[in-house]
């Protein structure tokens, strides 16, 4: 079967967008130096993460499903990362 | 601290099955317990590929089957080798699995939520929504946790809080997992057509097939797949170990649009609809990653205790939870009574662990993530078979060759040496 973009397939799942406190934050000019950005871009399987025309990685927070990959395989210190507020973020209702 | 500055005695951090079983099983005992999770009801942020073997769980409520929301009762094991055209099975099915309840499908926003109401009836203070950002420290010993402006305190710290465990990470109490330690599990939970379900994986009712799938849906990736049937879904998924899917370079959507892709998916998963897609870390690394799990008010349990194997058979975390939650809630609460909750007060919790089928089945694959490190299963292994069989059950009025021809021929066209086979039907027998 096929399933729809990334974006569509998640459509579906229940997300509570912590707008105050994003969960994410990348350090780009450490990102670009180690070849990190690539790597997260690549592996997250919501595609949080995106390369701007810049150059530097665009991160969609709202999307993340929390799993923590990125954060495994970036190298350190290239991302701020913990999970969302209590009660934001993504709740699965099958699992 | 003095009896009136406990909030409870015991916090558990994480409502999944390890936080859950631990937290019922210390209520059952009488203590005062709180069980915390992030998400905002207990479950909605966890998420496994599916099978759960359920004896211990069993032993825990022994209602399990008759009041639990499982999916289906698993009779029907298969290991598939899958090439980008073919898929060479072996396909096990006994209703003696069936009747034994052995091992169930479960979808764990509906498993944990109903632990956590089990947790409540038995008087545990059930706390969702609520993040913990960390443990609470005083003179080397766990006295709490933090959580925001709240501080809670207690006499025992559980930390169930799964396979990232930041609560032991930043308490300096785990490293960092290395990157072929960890795997990422991405799955979809498929809904197939109205009856659709029984008659494509040939299944009797509250009967389930568990399918693990090795090669081409990873395309040579360290890993599988997995397809699992729930009562009107399946839950498809892929595993990816990190460091060889970082040094490949592929993308995990990519990997995961290429599996349902694949002519084995289609048949099975044909006009389905995507229910959820979800995502989730799995320790690989075995006994190796396990770091300390006891110290001075803490234990460790489950997923953040690195409790996981995979012999490529089967694939278990949720019943070495349970098995672990036991151990821990029997030693917590000794511990407790005998009012030494230090590590030296709370070490037969790893003792018991150890000498429980926990510990003995750890250590008994414990060469298993070596051995399934090795890229030929990932590569080889599934073009050789298909291979086989291609040149078994293809006629084409060629004169035939007898079985011993048939696998030398293949064989010598294939990368695979049969030095290498020797050395891992050998090692594979010994570690799997």
């Amino acid at each position: 079967m096929r399933l729809p973009p990334v974006a569509d397939r998640l459509a579906g799942n229940r997300f509570l967008l912590d707008e105050d406190e994003p969960h994410i934050v990348v350090d780009q000019a450490l990102a670009a130096a180690t070849g990190s950005a690539d790597r997260i871009i690549a592996i997250c399987p919501a595609q949080v993460y995106s390369k701007a025309a810049d150059g530097t990685v665009q991160v969609e927070y709202a999307a993340c499903l929390e799993c923590g990959t990125c954060f495994a395989v970036a190298d350190p210190g290239v991302l701020t990362w913990h999970y969302p507020r209590g009660g934001f973020g993504v709740q699965y209702r099958e699992g | 601290m003095s009896e009136d500055q406990f909030d409870f005695d015991v916090t558990v951090v994480g409502a999944g099955v390890a936080g859950a079983v631990t937290a019922y099983l210390l209520a059952q005992k009488g203590l005062s317990v709180a069980l915390i999770d992030r998400g905002e009801t207990p479950g909605s942020k966890n998420l496994s590929g599916g099978v759960l073997y359920c004896r211990s769980m069993t032993t825990v409520f022994p209602d399990f089957f008759d009041q639990a929301p499982y999916e289906r009762r698993i009779s029907r094991n298969q290991l598939v080798f899958m090439t980008p055209e073919s898929s060479v099975a072996l396909d096990y099915a006994d209703e003696r699995l069936h009747r034994g309840g052995t091992a169930v499908t479960v979808l764990r926003a509906k498993l944990d939520a109903w632990l956590a109401e089990r947790c409540e009836e038995a008087g545990v203070m059930v706390m969702p929504g609520t993040r913990v950002d960390g443990l609470r420290i005083d003179q080397g010993r766990v006295v709490g946790v933090r959580a925001g402006e709240d501080e809670l305190n207690c006499r025992v710290v559980v930390a169930a809080d799964g396979v990232n465990s930041f609560l032991c990470r930043d308490a300096g109490l785990r490293p960092k997992p290395a990157s072929n330690q960890l795997a990422l599990g991405v799955k979809a939970v498929v809904k197939l057509p109205d009856g659709q379900l029984e008659s494509r994986f040939g299944l009797a009712p509250d009967h389930g097939a568990a399918l693990a799938l090795v090669g081409d849906c990873t395309q040579g990736v360290g890993g599988g797949g997995f397809l699992y049937t729930n009562r009107d879904s399946c839950s498809v998924g892929l595993v990816l170990r990190l460091d060889d899917l970082v040094r490949q370079g592929l993308r995990s959507v990519d990997l995961f649009d290429h599996l349902l892709a694949h002519p084995l998916l289609e048949r099975y998963l044909a006009d389905g609809q995507l229910v959820e897609y979800g995502c989730h870390l799995v320790a690989e690394g075995g006994r190796a990653m396990r770091g300390q799990i006891v110290h001075n008010g803490l234990v460790v349990v489950g997923d953040a205790a690195g409790l996981t194997i995979n012999t490529g058979f089967t694939v278990r975390g949720m019943d070495l939870a349970v098995g672990s939650a036991i151990a821990a809630a029997e030693a917590v609460a000794a511990a407790i009574a005998a009012d030494d909750v230090s590590a030296a007060g709370l070490a037969p919790y790893e003792t018991a662990l150890d000498q429980s089928y926990v510990g003995q089945d750890m250590r008994t694959f414990a060469k298993a993530p070596h051995f399934m490190e090795g890229d030929r299963l990932y590569h080889d292994y599934g073009p050789l078979l298909a291979d086989i069989l291609f040149q078994i059950y293809h006629l084409d009025t060629s004169p035939r060759h007898r079985l011993m021809k048939v696998a030398r021929s293949a064989l010598k066209a294939s990368p695979l040496r049969l030095t290498q086979l020797a050395r891992d039907g050998w090692e594979g027998v010994r570690a799997l």
